[in-house]
């Protein structure tokens, strides 16, 4: 009896079309941010795609922009790997000790009577460029593509309860980030 | 409260996470601690920030294609599907016949182009999204578009048809800048996404449905119209020729 290879289905293929393909700004955008670079943030979300057609049956719902950021999420780790294996390529390290360190040393350096300016969103995506990975990654979850705090914990395979503690700290941070840009150059 | 938990908890607040009891435990700190209030007060400005827009990226068309490629019988089923469709529909009306005609005429690139605008509608709907511009007022939107598009979208009062003008927004799709002018009809939110067209031939009303939205897409005098939302396709329909004849009015 000829089996069917599941890839080739037409239905299939046509339904993954409809749900996934209206995401791709998302998980392109997602791709740009834990990448930070063009190049590889289009290598991985194709690979993405590919491969979330292959286990587009292990897809059960509700919402498939999750299930396609955690796919990208896994391919990206992937190539997280290989830029810390090549030689000579920074790749993105993060001390041990950072998600324990308290956030108030951050706030605290503030001065309390400044109050935040507007910056042009180049400036801004430098900003969350500069976030360690955890942080940087859970805050665009947030603020960029809008998940909830639940949706984030599954994406990134950690508990709601570590989900607020990181982007309590990244926009702690990025505050600290944010009022130091608008001090002027010396 | 202490300010170690309220540093934590302030941002389940700002993002609705957090539920009442919490939630008035962590308004009650803040009202006492000026340091948590002024962080909290940043965080909103931030956010604000960031939701004005101008963070995401849109993928490359070059990205898009070679994944459209990738994909299996990329053509054949989905017209098939959207045939499917006009037949369940309730009522194959002139329209919905015309716009058969235009389903099996039409290339890769329009529906490409379906697929990014209901792309454009379904970011439009997430919070803050939907307008640039907030105003009821044509004459607000319309000077709003000046200096943001190579056309002019008309902007048109249907708010006695029963259509209300709720603003403008500027969209990129397919790497183009696109204008969008939205309406409400109860609360269902229309995109009417209006850009120039590749020829000044009108083109008459086709009506098709994708993901569960209708897309109303006609031409008239060098610009291209998508009309889209979760509207019922005769309510959809009613619009865009509401449109139409008041765009013919004003002359």
């Amino acid at each position: 009896m000829p089996v069917k290879t599941v890839d080739n289905d037409p239905e299939r293929a046509r339904r993954f079309r409809e749900l996934a393909l209206p995401h791709l700004d998302d998980v392109y955008t997602f791709a740009r941010y834990l990448l930070r670079d063009a190049g590889d943030a289009e290598d991985a979300v194709q690979e993405c795609y590919l491969r979330a057609l292959k286990h587009f049956d292990s897809y059960r719902g509700p919402a498939i922009k999750p299930w396609l950021f955690a796919i990208l999420r896994n391919v990206c780790h992937a190539e997280y790997a290989r830029r810390a294996s090549a030689p000579g390529t920074g790749a993105d390290e993060l001390p041990e000790d950072a998600e324990r360190t308290p956030m108030w040393h951050e706030a605290q350096e503030t001065p309390e009577a400044r109050l935040v300016k507007q910056h042009d969103a180049g400036t801004i995506r430098r900003l969350i460029a500069g976030l360690a990975e955890p942080f940087r990654e859970t805050f665009v979850l947030r603020e960029i593509e809008n998940l909830s705090y639940r949706e984030i914990a599954d994406v990134a395979e950690v508990p709601v309860g570590t989900v607020m503690s990181r982007l309590a700290r990244a926009r702690a941070m990025l505050r600290s980030a944010w009022l130091a840009e608008q001090e002027p150059k010396k | 409260m202490t300010c170690d938990d309220a540093e934590i908890l302030v941002h389940a607040l700002i993002d609705g996470e957090l539920d009442a009891g919490h939630a008035r435990e962590v308004e009650a700190h803040l009202a006492g601690c000026a340091r948590c209030t002024d962080a909290t007060r940043d965080y909103r400005e931030m956010r604000k920030a960031i939701a004005q827009g101008g963070l995401r990226y849109a993928a490359p068309p070059e990205l898009r294609r070679r994944i459209e490629a990738s994909l299996p019988q990329a053509e054949a089923p989905t017209r098939r599907a959207v045939l499917k469709g006009f037949a369940m529909g309730s009522a194959v009306s002139a329209i919905a016949a015309s716009g058969l005609f235009a389903v099996l005429l039409r290339g890769d690139d329009e529906q490409r182009l379906q697929t990014a605008f209901v792309s454009a509608h379904l970011r439009s709907l997430q919070a803050g999204h939907l307008t640039d511009v907030v105003s009821t007022d044509q004459h607000t939107v319309k000077p709003w578009f000046n200096g943001r598009l190579d056309v002019s979208p008309p902007v048109i009062d249907l708010g006695p048809q029963g259509f209300t003008l709720v603003g403008g927004r500027l969209d990129y799709i397919d790497g183009r800048p696109v204008g969008a002018v939205i309406y409400r009809r109860r609360q269902h939110v229309i995109n009417l996404f209006v850009a120039q067209g590749a020829s000044s031939e009108p083109r008459a009303a086709s009506m098709e449905t994708l993901q569960g939205f209708n897309i109303r897409r006609w031409s008239d005098r060098g610009l291209d119209y998508w009309a889209i939302s979760d509207l019922a396709k005769e309510e959809l329909a009613t619009f865009g020729e509401k449109f139409e004849a008041a765009t013919r009015a004003a002359g």
